[in-house]
């Protein structure tokens, strides 16, 4: 079942067309990759799914449901979330408070939310914190923690959001490599573990084309190819892609 | 720790109904001195706690004080009959009517404040930073110049109110001081249990970075409308009391006095540190104190001192005492590096 489907999505920037009618599909429960050189489009595809920017023409439909004309904060409470490439998280906060901030107030009314965190919560939290590996540091403030740990943070916060879909803009930018293979662990049991579908940019080709289902691969606001890891690994325009042939 | 807490709170409170005794000459300055924590307690709701510097919450205060005044005065005459005769007509109110009258009007002078924020606040949380600053001080000198010209209300010349029924003037500092201390009191355990809230949690995450909050899915509007209301609500009863204990005000001066009161509430803050429970008070005190002794002492020049005081705060000491506090002793304030107990560590991957 298609859970994203993007149709003949354009958006541009004054005279640069940084999407040309895009048309992807996101299956329900998969790993789907979106590929693609610098400047590619990618990050301004996410940003139109997610609703930052209106999209100049096509649709974008979330479990059916156009979502192209809503806000940020609407899409964000149908389940559909979204990682920052350069990482956001609540710096004067402390790793579990930023955890516990996550929680999904998008199924809280105004009463819930004027209680207490219970013991549940926190236990959560906790374990969450224990499944990206930054258990030792949940009292330090998240502003101090290094750019990896941030990313870190920002992921199991996402996962804290209960979301249906989470779209990831570069998950192991900046991660150190030795932590890239628990990461891809972790990414992947967020998948099978939590049924969370998941929509992943990605510079390493490694990391992508170990996880995804089906990948994509833009090229100059254009989608160049889609298929499997194998097809794409195989497909020549790709290759030119990224060699710069085009 | 555990039982030395509830043991400070009650030798505080203890303190807090023991002080106009204990220095009966400052019952009035005392009284005072409430007005500051309660209004530097509701400025940091939004100011600390939310990152959204209002500079117009002086208008709830004039709007409370208006308000409770015009149902004092409705309860038992013609409003506009009232404010245009201005002290030249004869008119009696009985105890009964005086305290229902300031009952009733503090009541509807928090409620009408709090709802006078949530619609403002519909408008300008459109505005972020120095844009929503600029707003809300233009909201509250637009304000205070429309009650000015309102005729009805008594215009320029504002309105004069009952006096408090009792021929011992002491009993009426007595009476004031400890209707604002009673105020703060029940501030203070509001926002202590309010504090503790996912509430709390998601306006802290707005000042952070609202984007992200927006992002994950919070209820950004809702959150900070109610969060205004809030602080209007306890402005307003403020501003209400303000205006009984004044017993004659007037619009610019006294009721929507934005260079006053309106700015000192952000002082006191700033003073002792945004975003905490405690900062605000003890920046209450600190002004409160700095404050009285420049306008004895340095008479002449206490507003240049009192001016001195901000830039220097606003410049130097931007995160005030208990910010310098948290910077210098991070473990004070629960920041530590905690491993797991051995017993229930999971092996290695």
């Amino acid at each position: 079942m298609k859970i994203i489907e993007v149709n003949d999505v354009s958006k541009s920037y004054g005279g640069v067309k940084a999407n040309t009618d895009i048309s992807i599909d996101v299956e329900k429960g998969g790993i789907t990759g979106l590929i693609g050189p610098n400047g590619s489009g990618k990050t301004t595809l996410f940003n139109s799914i997610v609703g930052y920017h209106p999209i100049d023409k096509g649709s974008i439909k979330f479990e059916g449901n156009e979502i192209s004309k809503l806000p940020v904060q609407s899409i964000a409470r149908l389940g559909l979330l979204r990682t920052f490439q350069q990482t956001r998280i609540y710096g004067d906060m402390n790793c579990v408070q930023n955890m516990l901030v996550s929680l999904p107030h998008r199924k809280m009314t105004l009463r819930e939310a004027l209680t207490t965190n219970t013991r549940a919560d926190h236990d959560r939290a906790e374990h969450l914190l224990d499944f990206v590996g930054l258990y030792e540091k949940r009292y330090l403030r998240s502003g101090s923690l290094s750019f990896g740990q941030q990313k870190l943070l920002e992921f199991a916060m996402a996962l804290m959001n209960e979301p249906t879909v989470l779209l990831l803009d570069e998950p192991t930018a900046g991660i150190n490599p030795t932590l890239i293979n628990g990461l891809i662990e972790r990414l992947k049991r967020a998948n099978s573990e939590f049924g969370i579908t998941l929509f992943i940019i990605e510079h390493n080709m490694r990391v992508i084309m170990n996880m995804a289902d089906r990948i994509y691969c833009l090229a100059h606001g254009e989608l160049l190819a889609s298929g499997t890891p194998e097809e794409i690994q195989g497909d020549q325009r790709v290759v030119d892609a990224y060699l710069g042939a085009h | 720790m555990t039982i030395l807490r509830p043991l400070f709170y009650l030798a505080l409170l203890a303190f807090i109904i023991a002080a106009p005794f204990l220095a009966p000459d400052f019952k009035t300055q005392l009284a005072t001195l409430w007005v500051f924590i309660i209004l530097a307690m509701t400025w940091d709701m939004t100011g600390g706690q939310m990152g959204y510097n209002s500079l117009g919450n002086i208008l709830f205060f004039g709007a409370g004080m208006y308000i409770a005044a015009i149902v004092t005065i409705a309860i038992a005459y013609d409003v506009g009959e009232y404010t245009n005769a201005f002290g030249g007509g004869v008119y009696k109110f009985t105890n009964t009517q005086y305290f229902v009258g300031m009952g009733l009007g503090l009541l509807l002078a928090g409620l009408l404040s709090a709802a006078i924020a949530w619609i403002m606040g519909y408008l300008l949380f459109q505005f972020r930073g120095p844009y929503f600053a600029i707003g809300t001080l233009g909201a509250a000198i637009a304000a205070g110049e429309l009650v000015s010209n309102w005729e009805w209300v008594g215009g320029g010349q504002g309105i004069a109110l009952p006096v408090y029924p009792s021929t011992d003037p002491e009993m009426n500092k007595f009476f004031f001081y400890y209707l604002f201390a009673a105020t703060g009191v029940i501030l203070f355990i509001f926002l202590r249990w309010l504090y503790g809230t996912r509430f709390a949690g998601a306006i802290n995450a707005i000042r952070d970075d609202e984007e992200k909050a927006e992002a994950m899915g919070l209820h950004t509007l809702r959150y900070k409308q109610v969060t205004w209301a809030i602080s209007a609500f306890f402005v307003g009863i403020v501003g209400g009391i303000s205006g009984f204990q004044n017993i004659h005000f007037e619009p610019l001066e006294t009721a929507f006095q934005t260079i006053n009161l309106g700015i000192f509430m952000v002082v006191c803050v700033l003073l002792g540190g945004k975003g905490t429970l405690w900062g605000p008070i003890i920046g209450a005190i600190l002004f409160h104190v700095v404050k009285e002794v420049t306008w004895n002492y340095l008479l002449g020049w206490q507003w240049v001192a009192l001016g001195a005081l901000i830039v220097i705060t606003v410049v130097y000491f931007q995160d005030g005492l208990m910010g310098w506090l948290a910077r210098v002793k991070p473990e004070w304030f629960g920041e530590r590096v905690q491993k797991k107990p051995d017993m229930i560590a999971e092996p290695a991957e």
